[in-house]
């Protein structure tokens, strides 16, 4: 699958669009590299379709180019573009068959035995028995797959899918995004993918680029993103933050102590993505599922060198493998918990006194001048 | 305590249920039959009464004098068929050759309208009703003046040579546009436009506008999107647009009459005057069953051969 061939290289540079007064895309650089899975995560209106669409040739960039490979594509129209597309809704010739509905792009192209790859293509996706179905006549999840298959079939140097999975109940969304994860790695094809669900992109993408109004806010492997959120949006949109205003105390080695609410806490210095300068801002991060929860008579046994907050338990739920907490401290009015289900403590109930504790290594710093709630109603929508 | 004994006793359920339930519903199975009951009377008083009326005149003999007789005389549908099929013929050709023109012209603007034109939308929709707020009879006789000899529409055709081509096809004579078989084509196609504009916009505004970037996406040129998509998903409005205006069209005769000459007469000329000039009853009744059946025919092989059965 490795190759130097970069032909199905995505070289997006200084790539906007503009509606009017209205801007989707700010100048945005971007290069998917030869046969990776690449998600565009971000919320709706956030500007990944219209990326995809720039990167199709269905939407004209207002300014910056667009290179597939080695090649310029900016102002080529779709049809001379070496992309194609699964559509939202999946955009199906409803007068075709289903055959004919694959067989498409191969007889645009002036393919005359197109039999023997439909064939071949239909088989890939488990549809050979339906060839001569309507796409009306199918289920949801068999048009996908048409969809899919009729654009791989034609080999594109990058496969763009816009929210491929979006009409499928949560079952089959799942099944799907294994297979469209095991057809990519067969085929090896540059697959950009669009979606709003960041377990989607997760699961599926080697590389997610977090969008938000218009801009990428954060590259990465997920799960660099997920314990290097480098933003409040992006802490906020995947999965669920704490984060805690401190204040920059003093730095010791590579690590910085803070201030916040009476106690002090413990932050790497490499993963704090703010300039921290003693008596300045700083929001301190942590994931749900990082920290431990002790009843606080029992506050002597938590080891030295971990951080620790104190509250009380306002509200619990249990979920089966876990229990979320919202523990209501002085430095944070809801912070949350999760707690895996292996040794419950029964003194743990709401009204309980706690200490929060955390491997100060699972902290991160991030710029105090940013909106502590951005991305949050956005991952609750 | 007065309350409770005066409270209504617990009504006895089977006994209650069975009459309460049953009327509605059977009132309401009925409801549909109750509900079609006066566009069937319509039907039955304004259509299947006078073709009943009409079948029977056809097969009558007699004079005006002596008055008609239903004598059983199928003879008059042969006689009608061989001394009027020149009419028929020309009735094809002309509600043809106009329904072909509608279609041209037609479906650019109905494209137009469901697609490029953004916020005139609306307003090009009502230009193209708006002929019908005025009686089609005022705007029949304008062409009369468009088309008028030594006019400018015929001044203009002349110098640019395209009376010789229609000359020498033999749409027109000479000099003259009025009075020809292109006057009369020409006023059907003009008459019958927005029946062959609205059912195509209908059915191309339906058309959802990924179908056409898929068609992109996978190396279709604009216009092999148009063969390939556009059109075929069309059909259905094709369709219906052609059968707006051939139907009417082909039993035409006020275009006939006020554009044409004694040589342009359609079937619908004749049938007009052997009811209300010639009086000749049972022929006119014939006619119309005759035009009545060939138009069946036709559009029975029509929608066979577009095979629109299932988009529609």
């Amino acid at each position: 699958m490795m190759t130097t061939d970069n032909s199905g290289d995505v070289r997006l540079s200084g790539i906007s669009k503009t509606y009017g007064s209205f801007t989707a895309v700010h100048p945005l650089d971007l290069t998917v590299p030869q046969g990776s899975f690449f998600a565009l995560l971000g919320a709706s209106g956030c500007g990944k379709t219209t990326t995809l669409r720039m990167i199709a040739g269905l939407e004209d960039p207002t300014s910056g180019t667009v290179f597939l490979g080695d090649q310029e594509v900016t102002h080529l129209p779709p049809y001379k573009r070496p992309v194609n597309t699964v559509f939202q809704s999946y955009a199906l010739f409803p007068h075709l068959d289903i055959f004919e509905n694959v067989a498409f792009g191969l007889r645009r192209r002036g393919i005359k035995s197109v039999k023997k790859q439909v064939e071949e293509m239909l088989d890939l996706v488990q549809l050979g028995e339906q060839a001569r179905k309507k796409p009306h006549q199918l289920s949801g999840g068999q048009q996908q797959r048409v969809a899919v298959a009729r654009a791989l079939i034609n080999h594109p140097k990058v496969l763009l899918l816009d929210e491929p999975l979006g009409a499928l109940d949560l079952k089959l969304r799942r099944q799907m995004q294994l297979e469209l994860k095991r057809i990519q790695t067969e085929v090896g094809i540059t697959f950009v993918h669009v979606t709003h669900d960041q377990e989607e992109a997760m699961t599926m993408a080697d590389t997610v680029a977090v969008m938000n109004a218009g801009r990428v806010e954060q590259l990465g492997a997920p799960t660099d993103l997920y314990e290097n959120p480098q933003t409040t949006f992006v802490a906020n949109f995947l999965g669920t933050s704490n984060l805690i205003e401190a204040e920059v105390d003093s730095r010791s080695g590579d690590e910085i102590v803070l201030k916040a609410g009476g106690g002090k806490l413990t932050l790497p210095e490499a993963r704090c993505s703010a300039p921290a300068t003693t008596g300045g801002k700083v929001l301190v991060g942590v994931r749900p599922e990082k920290i431990s929860l002790t009843h606080a008579e029992d506050a002597g046994e938590i080891p030295a060198g971990r951080n620790r907050i104190t509250g009380r338990i306002a509200d619990s739920s249990f979920i089966g493998v876990s229990t979320q907490y919202v523990i209501d401290s002085p430095v944070c009015p809801e912070f949350e918990v999760y707690a895996q289900n292996i040794d419950r403590d029964s003194r743990l109930v709401p009204g309980a006194e706690v200490v929060l504790h955390w491997n100060p290594a699972h902290t991160f710093g991030l710029d105090a001048a940013q909106d502590i709630d951005a991305g949050v109603e956005e991952e609750a929508a | 305590m007065s309350t409770l004994t005066e409270a209504p006793p617990p009504l006895d359920p089977t006994v209650t249920k069975t009459p309460e339930n049953k009327p509605p519903r059977k009132r309401g199975r009925l409801t549909p039959y109750w509900l079609l009951l006066p566009g069937i009377l319509w039907l039955l008083v304004f259509f299947a009464l006078p073709m009943l009326y009409q079948a029977s005149t056809s097969v009558q003999t007699g004079s005006l004098e002596d008055g008609y007789k239903v004598t059983w005389h199928l003879a008059t549908y042969w006689d009608a068929l061989s001394e009027y099929w020149p009419q028929f013929v020309r009735s094809v050709l002309y509600a043809g050759s106009a329904t072909i023109l509608c279609l041209l012209l037609g479906y650019p603007l109905a494209y137009l309208i469901a697609f490029r034109a953004g916020r005139w939308r609306n307003l090009i929709m009502i230009l193209v009703i708006a002929p019908f707020f005025t009686s089609f009879l005022i705007r029949t006789l304008a062409w009369k003046t468009i088309l008028a000899d030594g006019g400018p529409v015929v001044g203009a055709l002349n110098s640019l040579h395209v009376l010789d081509v229609t000359s020498w096809l033999g749409m027109t004579s000479g000099d003259r546009v009025l009075a020809t078989p292109l006057a009369v084509v020409c006023g059907l196609t003009y008459n019958f436009l927005p029946f062959m504009i609205l059912p195509l916009y209908t059915s191309l505004e339906r058309i959802d506008g990924r179908l056409h970037e898929a068609a992109g996406d996978l190396y279709a040129k604009p216009f092999t999107t148009f063969r390939k998509v556009t059109f075929p998903l069309s059909m259905p409005g094709v369709v219906s647009g052609t059968l707006l205006t051939f139907i009417p069209a082909s039993g035409d005769y006020v275009n006939a009459e006020l554009l044409g000459s004694t040589d342009t007469r359609m079937i619908g000329n004749v049938i007009q005057t052997q009811f209300l000039r010639v009086l000749d009853y049972p022929t006119a009744a014939a006619l119309s069953f005759i035009l009545m059946a060939a138009i069946l025919l036709m559009v029975t092989l029509y929608i066979r051969r577009s095979g629109t059965e299932d988009l529609v």
